[in-house]
């Protein structure tokens, strides 16, 4: 055992962080900037973060979930706002199924409340897809739904339209404006495992969000807890302060052994057991964000209760984040089920 | 970055597993029965003696200079096994071992190490708990010896130690920190008086109070040079906030599976807020195993100690809390006739943020020294 990252990652990690510091959003009015955007969007996908999941020659991903994890939590602390997630999750679905990479932005889509994939019955999915959402759907023209086939699932693709999100400044959501249309050149069948396989990925890469998000929200409220002055003192120098930020500070520590394990997981451990560490994390995780935020907002006053301040951008990214793929009521049953205790009455 | 096993560690956990198998004493948990505290001698150094205890210190002493990685094995298989926790008491020898002179270390660490020699620590006082520095128990020059008089309190395993580490004051007349030395003081004397305190859920054995008055040490047994106390004892307690130094992980992984039986047996019995609780046991737990993954991972760049102790010491205090809910919850307060050990597990973890420096004291730590707010 050593989990100490390696040089290279360290190196991916320092990559990542100069990019986010460079071009990320520093201010709420800074996501209204396109052109700021667009030069981030940029950088990314000349940075092939995107395509970590994507196969090698012997179907492999190009990159392990630790990779993929480093990348997006960079990326959550930055609150970046160019896609990630769904590109990324779209590359590994299409990785299993030995279907080539996609030829224009793709992203992937999730039932109603984010907890799930979309699993549509049949082609004719307009039923199943009411209230699908398609996450991290900046500038995507599609989404990926697993189609129920042959005892597995076929992966289709469905036109999708923007909509005006409403918790997540940084990733905006799309809903399908089609019907779905099965993908071409698919060498395989998505298995379960498969698909465990995938959720635990997902569960690992909104962790690795989560755990950026409470870093960021952490050195902001700490930043201004240094600034701000009342009696006379920085507030910072207030104990009851001071243990809010050193709560948040723990809870962000704990959440980050748990996620960094999850990211492991992924690709070292059978499925099963891929998708209880990413439970397990996610539970932890999404429970710590939301306190941590929070406290972000809390440290704040008055300011923090102000659309202008970026405390509600990295509370609403954690919303969004710990929605994807299920939050800790969601993930804590998956533990439970795990250990063979089923929630009861 | 792997949390797998090494063919190494892999060929450890399956010698241990068969060790164990044919090696667990059966005691009850330390923190609900005083019985455990008369097998825990034997416990100590059947595991040292056959390769498992104080794995990753040096040999000199009585180790096997391993990665402390080894000891993440360690908890875990004394856990699934459900054996009593690997003995806590690591802090004392990285103290010694960062402050102690080649003859004070050759003379003390290996009995503590192989368990031989029992050991208590002797820091707190009744005026001085969080404040340590205002310890007033103090040790006189008298030839050769010291004299100690004063009043330790909260001194745990007092009553079976044949040592005890000593803080005292040996210069009144300097800042309160820089006036402090530290002793290693033999127990079975006349001028030392130990008295065992009552715990909340009833255990007796856990801490004393010990009374010095005209009890001797040998100058020679001073650790360091004199006022030079202060940081030794920083570097004990920075270790005992450890989770990784302490193994706890074994402790509350072992709960945590018990309570799980319990509740496949017959998920009937609990309602969903004892089952959410055990849910969040199970994920308290894990996630402290791991953090304790990387924590001894980084020591393969060299064992430090600094603030992060504070932050792992409020996890495994949070961890031993969640724990403790859940075994109330699923165990239950024990009415009537019915068994109270849950009952004993949980008023126990109460202990936890308080032993070691309060989750106060370690949360003014993570603010000022980790998150550089002011003063
Ligand atoms: C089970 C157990 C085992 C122990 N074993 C040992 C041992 O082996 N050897 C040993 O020397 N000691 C031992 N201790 C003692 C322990 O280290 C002290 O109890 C602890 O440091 C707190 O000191 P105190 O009890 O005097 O409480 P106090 O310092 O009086 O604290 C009382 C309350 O005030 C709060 N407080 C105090 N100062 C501050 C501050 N600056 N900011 C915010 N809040 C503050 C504390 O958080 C606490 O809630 C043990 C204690 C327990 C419970």
């Amino acid at each position: 055992m050593d989990v100490r990252l390696s040089p290279e990652q360290h190196a991916l990690r320092d990559s990542v962080a100069q990019v986010v510091d460079r071009l990320g959003p520093k201010a709420v009015r800074q996501l209204d900037d396109p052109e700021r955007a667009a030069k981030l969007d940029a950088a990314i996908a000349a940075s092939g973060w995107r395509d970590l999941r994507a196969a090698e020659d012997g179907g492999q991903p190009l990159a392990s979930g630790v990779e993929a994890a480093i990348v997006a939590e960079e990326l959550g602390r930055g609150l970046v706002d160019a896609p990630f997630l769904g590109p990324t999750l779209s590359a590994e679905l299409r990785r299993l199924a030995g279907a080539p990479l996609a030829t224009g932005a793709e992203t992937v889509l999730l039932a109603r409340g984010l907890s799930s994939p979309v699993v549509a019955a049949a082609l004719d999915g307009a039923v199943v897809l009411d209230g699908a959402v398609a996450i991290d759907a900046e500038g995507a023209g599609t989404a990926l739904v697993l189609l129920a086939a042959g005892g597995g699932h076929m992966l289709a693709e469905v036109a999708v339209r923007p909509v005006d999100e409403r918790t997540d400044l940084t990733r905006p959501t799309a809903v399908p404006s089609g019907t779905p249309a099965p993908l071409a050149d698919q060498a395989r069948v998505l298995t379960d495992h498969d698909v465990t396989s995938w959720t635990a990925l997902g569960l690992a890469l909104t962790c690795a969000d989560l755990v950026g998000v409470m870093r960021g929200a952490v050195q902001l409220a700490r930043d201004y807890a240094v600034d701000r002055r009342q009696y006379g003192a920085a507030i910072g120098s207030f104990q009851a302060v001071q243990h809010l930020l050193a709560d948040a500070f723990v809870a962000m520590e704990g959440s980050r052994s748990v996620a960094l394990h999850a990211a492991w997981a992924v690709d070292a451990l059978p499925p099963d057991e891929a998708l209880a560490a990413g439970a397990l994390a996610k539970a932890y995780c999404a429970r710590a964000a939301r306190t941590v935020c929070e406290t972000a907002v809390q440290v704040h006053g008055g300011i923090g209760n102000t659309w202008e301040c970026l405390a509600h951008v990295f509370l609403r990214r954690a919303l969004m984040s710990s929605d994807v793929l299920g939050g800790a009521g969601a993930n804590l049953a998956r533990v439970l089920d795990h250990h063979g205790i089923g929630s009861s009455r | 970055m792997n949390f797998g096993d090494s063919p190494d560690e892999a060929e450890l956990r399956a010698r241990l597993r068969a060790w164990l198998a044919d090696n667990d004493p059966g005691l009850p948990a330390s923190s609900t029965d005083d019985a455990y505290w008369r097998g825990q001698p034997a416990w100590h150094q059947a595991l040292y003696d056959a390769g498992f205890f104080g794995m990753s210190w040096p040999k000199a002493i009585g180790g096997q200079e391993l990665p402390s990685v080894f000891d993440v094995i360690l908890d875990e298989e004394l856990a699934a096994a459900g054996t009593p926790p690997r003995p806590s008491l690591g802090y004392l020898v990285q103290g010694i071992l960062e402050h102690g002179n080649e003859d004070i270390q050759q003379r003390f660490l290996p009995g503590i190490v192989s368990g031989r020699e029992r050991w208590c620590q002797g820091f707190s006082e009744p005026d001085a708990g969080s404040d340590l520095a205002a310890l007033r128990t103090r040790a006189d020059r008298d030839g050769d010896d010291y004299v100690l008089t004063g009043h330790k309190v909260w001194t745990s395993y007092s009553d079976d130690a044949d040592w005890c580490l000593v803080l005292a004051r040996t210069d009144h007349d300097v800042p309160k920190h820089k006036g402090i030395s530290a002793f290693v003081v033999p127990m079975g004397q006349p001028g030392i008086e130990q008295r065992p305190l009552k715990m909340i859920n009833g255990i007796t054995k856990e801490f004393g109070e010990v009374i010095f008055d005209g009890a001797r040490v040998p100058a020679a047994n001073m650790i360091g040079a004199p006022g030079e106390g202060w940081p030794l004892a920083m570097t004990v307690v920075s270790h005992e906030r450890e989770p990784g130094e302490l193994g706890y992980v074994s402790r509350y992984k072992k709960v945590v599976k018990e309570l799980a039986t319990h509740v496949r047996a017959n998920p009937e019995a609990y309602d969903a807020e004892q089952t959410r609780d055990l849910g969040w046991a199970i994920v308290e737990a894990e996630m402290l195993r791991l953090h304790v993954c990387r924590r001894l991972s980084d020591r393969l760049d060299g064992v430090s100690h600094g603030p992060e102790g504070s932050v792992d010491k409020l996890l495994m205090t949070q961890v031993e809390q969640a724990v403790g809910h859940a075994a109330l919850g699923i165990g239950g307060t024990g009415h009537g006739d019915a068994d109270d050990t849950a009952l004993k597990v949980y008023l126990y973890s109460r202990a936890q943020s308080v032993m070691g420096g309060t989750s106060q004291i370690q949360r003014n730590l993570v603010a000022r020294r980790i998150l550089g707010l002011p003063a």
